[in-house]
């Protein structure tokens, strides 16, 4: 009987909150994709392990925060809002971005759509304007940053709580913002193999994005009177104080997204040191 | 960087003052919540939906009838606003539905909603039908541990929402809200 009723109740905290068509068809839509592509490659040229559990995972994270009780919990307790934005903004795209899972998708596409359809497109200059004027070193990481600070404006972080449209839009451009700013970031591509912007200008931005995080986390973290008080109103999951709520909060903005930066530096790092030696490689093998 | 800072802790500060746009004297929700709908039971048995009420000013409130502080409290200052509002607010009506349908009998309902006043009405409802409501207007309830007379906290939300004789959302009541404020917002939604 325990077992039975702790069957239940797993399943009722995997069942979705607020069903979201749109999050599922993305998210297993990714992944299945991704598992069609990698199958369908070569076994030289597919992903490793690690690769594939990133990708995996990432999307993993996204559809656990978005479509589990989690959400649940996310609409009524401040801390657990901000680790949910954490894996939307930060973790989740991050993972993904750092399998580097576009030859995959690709692969995984049906026959001749890549030709017939993406190329097109990509090569479309209203759509390349559109992704190069939000895809640069000014643009991405304002809006990576702005949309923090938005969403935590307390007056539109209150109407986003109480309005369940608003709710969407803000965790959609959450997730969609960190898609785009994380790929523009971890690109494993050096300038002039195609990346949008240098290894160096990258690990500089990264640092410099840190600040107004650590800056907003701070100041949500030790303040000393409710800043966001929608979850007094509308009532907290669980038994615990509006301020202790609001503090462990600004302490998740404020250090694991900090950390993530940190590990996104080093990620280029590596990805730099690689694509520095590939080029000797190459140069040496002219040569030779 | 320095500048965009102290633009952004401007931001911040002015926004920590509040939502009150200069004319309504508590929060202004218009339309931000869904039209209110429900279907529950209320305190004389009878089964009541939100249609009912319509015509109406409805001020819905969530709590629970040993509820220490927190509902007295707001219940009363409701009491108050309603007696300062116009025509001691006959057009309006205070629906009070508890979290605790288990302790909160009908009768027990009844005898404590009307101690405030004709216009207080306690509605109840299955869990399910509870959950339904809470969901719709992004609100939780939480139960303590019972102590060893078999006593429990309820933790609830305390804003009241206030919906127009149409059933949309207009006003948000927050507990520092005085009574004063609440009556002139009836009346100015009472035309």
């Amino acid at each position: 009987m325990p077992v039975q009723h702790d069957v239940r109740a797993l399943l009722a905290f995997l069942a979705p909150w607020e069903f979201s068509p749109a999050a599922l068809a993305l998210c297993a839509g990714a992944v299945l994709l991704y598992a069609r592509g990698v199958a369908r490659m070569p076994v030289a040229e597919r992903p490793g392990v690690g690769r594939r559990l990133a990708f995996v995972g990432g999307w993993a994270l996204v559809y656990f925060v978005m479509q589990t009780r989690w959400d649940y919990w996310s609409q009524h307790m401040f801390f657990i809002h901000r680790i949910q934005h954490l894996v939307l903004h930060h973790l989740g795209p991050f993972l993904v971005a750092l399998a580097r899972p576009l030859p995959a998708l690709a692969r995984g596409l049906p026959d001749g759509m890549d030709a017939r359809v993406l190329r097109p497109l990509g090569h479309s200059r209203p759509l390349r304007l559109a992704y190069r004027a939000l895809q640069n070193a000014i643009v991405a990481p304002v809006l990576f940053v702005g949309l923090i600070f938005f969403w935590l404006t307390p007056p539109i972080h209150f109407d986003a709580m109480l309005n369940a449209r608003l709710y969407l839009v803000m965790n959609w451009s959450m997730l969609l913002d960190g898609l785009l700013f994380w790929a523009l970031m971890l690109d494993p591509r050096t300038r002039s193999q195609g990346a949008l912007i240098g290894f160096g200008p990258r690990i500089f931005l990264l640092l410099g994005a840190v600040l107004p995080q650590i800056y907003i986390g701070a100041r949500i973290g030790l303040a000393t009177h409710e800043l966001f008080n929608v979850y007094s109103v509308c009532g907290r999951a669980w038994p615990i104080s509006p301020l202790e709520d609001q503090s462990l909060g600004g302490l998740v903005t404020w250090i694991p997204a900090g950390m993530m930066h940190t590990l996104g530096v080093l990620v280029l790092l590596a990805r730099w040191m690689r694509a520095d030696n590939e080029a000797h490689v190459r140069a040496a093998a002219v040569r030779g | 960087m320095k500048r965009l800072m102290v633009a952004l802790s401007a931001c911040l500060a002015l926004a920590a003052c509040g939502r009150h746009d200069g004319v309504w004297r508590t929060d202004n929700i218009d339309g931000l919540m869904p039209t209110l709908e429900f279907s529950l039971i209320d305190d004389t048995g009878r089964p009541v939906s939100a249609q009912d009420y319509r015509g109406k000013t409805v001020l819905l409130y969530f709590g629970y009838t040993s509820c220490p502080d927190e509902c007295p409290t707001t219940l009363s200052k409701l009491a108050l606003a309603l007696k300062q509002a116009k025509d001691h607010g006959a057009g309006d009506v205070v629906l009070f539905v508890t979290v605790d349908p288990q302790r909160d009998s009908a009768g027990r309902l009844y005898a404590y909603t009307r101690a405030f006043g004709p216009q207080f009405v306690g509605l109840r409802g299955t869990p399910q039908e509870l959950t339904a409501l809470s969901k719709r207007y992004r609100i939780t309830y939480s139960y303590g541990k019972p102590d060893k007379n078999g006593d429990y906290e309820v933790m609830h939300s305390t804003g009241v929402f206030v919906f127009d004789g149409t059933g949309r959302s207009r006003l948000l009541v927050l507990p520092e809200d005085p009574a004063d404020a609440i009556a002139a917002d009836l009346d100015r939604l009472a035309g």
